[in-house]
């Protein structure tokens, strides 16, 4: 291969290179002509521009949320409170594969895997910049193990904040209700502004209903933030102004209720289902709102998890059901009382008349027998024996002979059939029957065997616990009635200054005959005193209980059949009642008790009412028993 | 009036004493003067680029001084003698990377480090001298412009040692090492036909290149062009720095006022970012300034390589020179947001050890090149 053998000329290529380099020179002029013209364009022109942009970069609005508002019992005892702890939070901006992030938490037991779908929809559901708590409360443990680990997981920071603290426990839980991280559902009815850095809401009970008065108003600061979104406290050298505005605490919330006398009421139903309302019958005030078993409000303010919430949900025993607000009973005798008001005001009745009992009332042209709860009969009874002695067939007669109408106008009067309108959600209304309502639900008519029934609180009847305190305290008023409540006075956040509620009064029930009061109210205290259905409660007492007993069937039965109470299933068992008022002269407190399937108001559900009454009246709260019977009384009375 | 004229003469005799210690020393005055004003300016910036950290700015003096001695001592080695040896560094320099391949440390993910006793350093540093070095080497006694043949042999000069280097992975050493061998190339005279067809070529290789690469490659790719699709991922060091440039404005926010740099928005705000430092806290002037000083020192580069007589030292400060200023474009460009983000870093003012020495060094060899030349011309 021939090979073109060239000579070096050295002139030539200097001139070469010389050349190149004026090239290369003029090159690196343009190339950087067209930075500095990239450099004018970025600092000249969009100047403005960027100088927003990198303002939004170092100042954050940081949300301070507002300190909830404390719960006080009518005594000042503090019974929902806040106290520091120490959660787990996560800012979405921060990081940037929030499921990986979840499932890396999960793994390491900081967060329940099953919460991880709930918890990043909740995630996307906030603001980028704004923490999401992850879970409300750590242990020690916990804290210890994200400590080592707080590395792999940027985004994700221990925070101590103040959690609600409920002292007394599953004391008045049904009452106070509590409060638990905000929901995807939440989120969509309130105020993103109002509850920014909030990590809870009331869910139920007052926690729910005074929402607005106990969260407060939440404030915010200008912080001053690095890249990795910590603050730091000047720029270079500089200080700079930043703005704040204070949290607006929320209110104080002062209650009617006294914890010492709830405590007896729950400690008293302690092994049953039931509920015990007690409630002062010259204000409306709830002084025990109980309802057993009840439940640890403080497992939802730190974040119950998902198998003890599942075992508070599906216990048979239903600790979450407010039998106080939402459980609807038949009354059974307790209406008794009312009843026979109701004979007296239509003057269908004179109370001094006797009837006689045989053990069993029939209606004209027919053979069903309606039985007495005594097989044998009370004989001649009037209006005030018939409700000492809780006689069925008095009554079986007293409300034929009034009409569902009359019965229905004057039950209603009482308060049944209609929420009370006390200030906690969820109150159910009963059921107070009438011809109108049969033809509406049933597309029957009524038949008069049905209204013979509601004369001792069954058949259609229904009424909560809470209707049952709220008509005993209009009766031991004699007609001015009061709205239950539960919240007395408010405590403004800001000027300390307490705003007492005044009690919301009722239109009083003008009875023609203002005396008729009295007829019934002289029947129910014969009930505590000897011969009465409820005698027992009244030993050793040193005041005197006005009260009604009842026994509502939960099952009925045949014509023929005997109740028979061994033979029967625990949860068909009769529900015991008991209402009372103490002391009958001048009453301070009414009750309302209810045993699920506990047997016979008298010896079941009066004795827990006593406690409650010794306790508010006479300041004693240990959990001393009712005196046994003396040695040769006869045996109670088995009463319907 | 004698005592006026006493006092310009002393001033003079000065001058002209450190002029001839300059000269004694085989260095040039005005780059020298370019360089320290660099300097100054770096170090003024780098204080307040680290967050007024004393050590860091400490620790930086003694690599500048480092960097100094490396230049003053290269610029005393004799021209021929740098010829000699660049086949032997060349060669060394491959070997060494072989070496790190084989066994080297993992630093930040890539391995690029050889730990030799006491120092750990980075051959591919080394190869930024060699390759230019052995590329003039090679070309030195052939006739320019260079056949097709011998510009296909300094290709593959530049292929061997950039291709380890990428695979490190450290693509912008790569980058750099291929663009100073290139330039040799290019100031040899290489025929505009070939410049026009190799560009032409590699035009139409990008969407070849396109079908091949992967995923996460071409995700690269698009940030560049629009880093706003992944402002918190690999868009983020782009947009933030143009915040930082942009928000400074014409006379900037005032040096350790910026508050993209103070509050460590801006990353590596001491390292590649420096200059978006600049440009925040003393506004398009400072960068300006900066500029201006960097293009004297390219300037007066390509004069003294332009006034060498001998082909191998033509050809080795002509590279210098425009490696150089590569670092320079690349690196504002980069901040600015006109390239896409490689690791280069600004010359004499990033915070950092290796690069510096080395452009130390290229610029000691350059003086010591083209002021001997001088010396026997005259």
């Amino acid at each position: 291969m021939p090979r073109s053998v060239r000579i070096k000329d050295h002139w030539g290529e200097q001139r070469l290179f010389i050349g190149r380099t004026i090239f290369a020179g003029i090159a690196a002029v343009v190339l950087l002509l067209v930075v500095m013209g990239r450099l004018f364009w970025l600092q000249v022109v969009r100047h403005d521009y960027f100088t927003d942009l990198s303002q939004g970069n170092r100042v954050r609005l940081e949300p301070l949320p507002p300190d909830r508002g404390l719960i006080y019992d009518k005594n000042g005892v503090v019974i929902a409170e806040n106290t520091p702890a120490f959660q787990l939070e996560l800012t979405p901006e921060q990081v940037t594969n929030v499921g990986d992030t979840l499932r890396r938490l999960a793994a390491i037991g900081l967060v329940e895997s099953g919460q991880v779908p709930a918890l990043e929809r909740l995630i996307r559901a906030a603001r980028k910049f704004e923490a999401v708590p992850l879970r409300l409360s750590l242990s020690d443990a916990d804290i210890a193990t994200f400590a080592v680990r707080q590395f792999e997981f940027p985004g994700v920071e221990i925070q101590t904040r103040l959690a609600r603290w409920y002292p007394y426990g599953d004391i008045a839980a049904h009452a106070l209700g509590y409060v638990a991280a905000i929901s995807e559902d939440d989120l969509k009815h309130i105020n993103a502004d109002e509850y920014a850095g909030s990590s809870v809401i009331g869910k139920l009970g007052l926690e729910n209903t005074y929402e607005e008065q106990l969260h407060g108003t939440a404030g915010f600061r200008q912080v001053l933030v690095n890249a990795q979104g910590r603050h730091v406290d000047r720029l270079g050298s500089a200080p700079v102004k930043l703005d704040t505005r204070q949290p607006r605490a929320g209110n104080d919330i002062f209650l009617g209720l006294d914890i010492k006398v709830q405590r007896v009421a729950e400690e008293s139903l302690a092994g049953h289902r039931g509920a015990l309302i007690a409630i002062d019958p010259t204000t409306g005030d709830v002084v025990a709102l109980a309802s057993v078993p009840s439940f640890d409000p403080n497992k939802f303010t730190r974040g119950i998890s998902t198998p003890e919430y599942a075992s508070l949900r599906d216990d048979l025993d239903r600790p979450l059901f407010n039998r106080a607000l939402r459980g609807a009973y038949p009354p059974g005798s307790t209406v008794k009382p009312m009843m026979a008001l109701a004979g007296l005001e239509y003057n269908a009745i004179d109370p001094r008349a006797t009837r006689f009992c045989r053990g069993y009332f029939t209606l004209p042209g027919s053979s069903r027998h309606y039985r007495d709860w005594k097989k044998e009969g009370h004989g001649n009874v009037d209006m005030r024996r018939a409700i000492a002695t809780s006689c069925d067939v008095y009554f079986y007669g007293l409300a034929d002979v009034l009409g569902i109408e009359r019965v229905h106008e004057a039950m209603s009067a009482l308060g049944f059939g209609k929420p009370t309108g006390i200030d906690i959600v969820g109150e159910r209304p009963g059921l107070m029957p009438s011809e109108e309502w049969k033809r509406q639900t049933y597309k029957q008519a009524w038949y008069p065997g049905e209204t013979v029934i509601v004369g001792i609180g069954q058949g259609y009847m229904l009424a909560t616990p809470l209707q049952l305190a709220h008509a005993v305290a209009v009766v031991a008023a004699r007609g001015h009635g009061f709205r239950p409540r539960l919240v007395t006075a408010v405590r403004d956040a800001m000027t300390r200054e307490v705003k007492t509620l005044p009690p919301i009064a009722e239109p009083p029930i003008a009875l023609t005959d203002p005396g008729n009061w009295q007829v019934i109210i002289e029947g129910m205290e014969m009930v505590t005193e000897a011969g009465g259905t409820a005698s027992a409660v009244q030993r050793g007492a040193s005041y005197k209980i006005a009260a009604k007993t009842g026994t509502a069937q939960v099952f009925s039965l045949g014509q023929n059949e005997k109740y028979n109470a061994s033979a029967v299933d625990e949860r068909l068992r009769d529900h015991a009642l008991f209402i009372a008022f103490a002391p009958a002269e001048a009453p301070k407190l009414a009750i309302a008790v209810l045993v699920e399937n506990g047997g016979h108001g008298g010896s079941v559900a009066a004795p827990m009412a006593r406690r409650v009454f010794d306790a508010f009246l006479l300041g004693k709260y240990d959990a001393a028993p009712v005196p046994p019977p003396p040695k040769g009384a006869p045996p109670e009375p088995q009463v319907n | 009036m004698l005592y006026d004229d006493g006092e310009n003469s002393t001033a003079r005799r000065t001058l002209t004493a450190s002029s001839r210690l300059l000269r004694r020393l085989h260095l040039d005055g005005p780059l020298l003067a370019a360089l320290a004003a660099v300097v100054a300016f770096g170090l003024f910036v780098l204080f307040s680029a680290t967050g007024e950290n004393m050590p860091m700015w400490t620790n930086q003096i003694e690599r500048l001084a480092l960097a100094i001695v490396a230049l003053v001592l290269l610029a005393q080695v004799p021209p021929a003698w740098l010829k000699r040896v660049s086949p032997i560094l060349y060669a060394a320099g491959v070997l060494l990377l072989l070496a790190v391949m084989v066994h080297g440390d993992v630093g930040k993910g890539a391995q690029r480090w050889l730990v030799l006793g006491p120092l750990r350093f980075q051959p591919s540093e080394l190869m930024k001298l060699g390759v230019p070095m052995m590329c003039a080497w090679y070309l030195h006694d052939r006739p320019l412009p260079p056949s097709l043949r011998d510009v296909t042999v300094v290709l593959g000069i530049i292929a061997v040692p950039a291709l380890i280097i990428a695979k490190q992975p450290d693509l912008g050493t790569a980058l750099l090492i291929a663009s100073a061998g290139i330039l040799v190339v290019f100031l040899a005279g290489l025929s505009t036909v070939v410049i026009v067809l190799g560009l032409t070529l590699l035009g139409g290789a990008v969407p070849v290149a396109w079908h091949f690469m992967h995923d996460y490659q071409r995700q690269r790719v698009l940030m560049f062009l629009d880093p706003s699709q992944d402002p918190l991922g690999a868009g983020y060091h782009s947009i933030q720095s143009q915040i930082a440039i942009g928000s400074g404005g014409l006379f900037g926010k005032g040096w350790m006022n910026g508050s993209q740099a103070q509050l460590e928005f801006l990353p590596e705000r001491s390292t590649d970012f420096i200059f978006a430092v600049i440009g925040e806290e003393l506004g398009l002037l400072g960068q300006l300034l900066l500029i201006g000083l960097y293009l004297t020192v390219i300037g007066r580069a390509l004069y003294m390589a332009s006034e060498a007589q001998d082909t191998y030292a033509r050809l080795v400060c002509g590279s210098f020179a425009l490696t150089f200023f590569v670092y320079v474009f690349v690196n504002t460009g980069m901040v600015s947001g006109i390239l896409p983000v490689v690791g280069v870093p600004l010359p004499f003012i990033s915070y950092g050890g290796t690069a510096m020495v080395t452009l130390g060094l290229a610029l000691g060899m350059l003086m010591s090149i083209a002021k001997s030349k001088r010396l026997v011309q005259s």
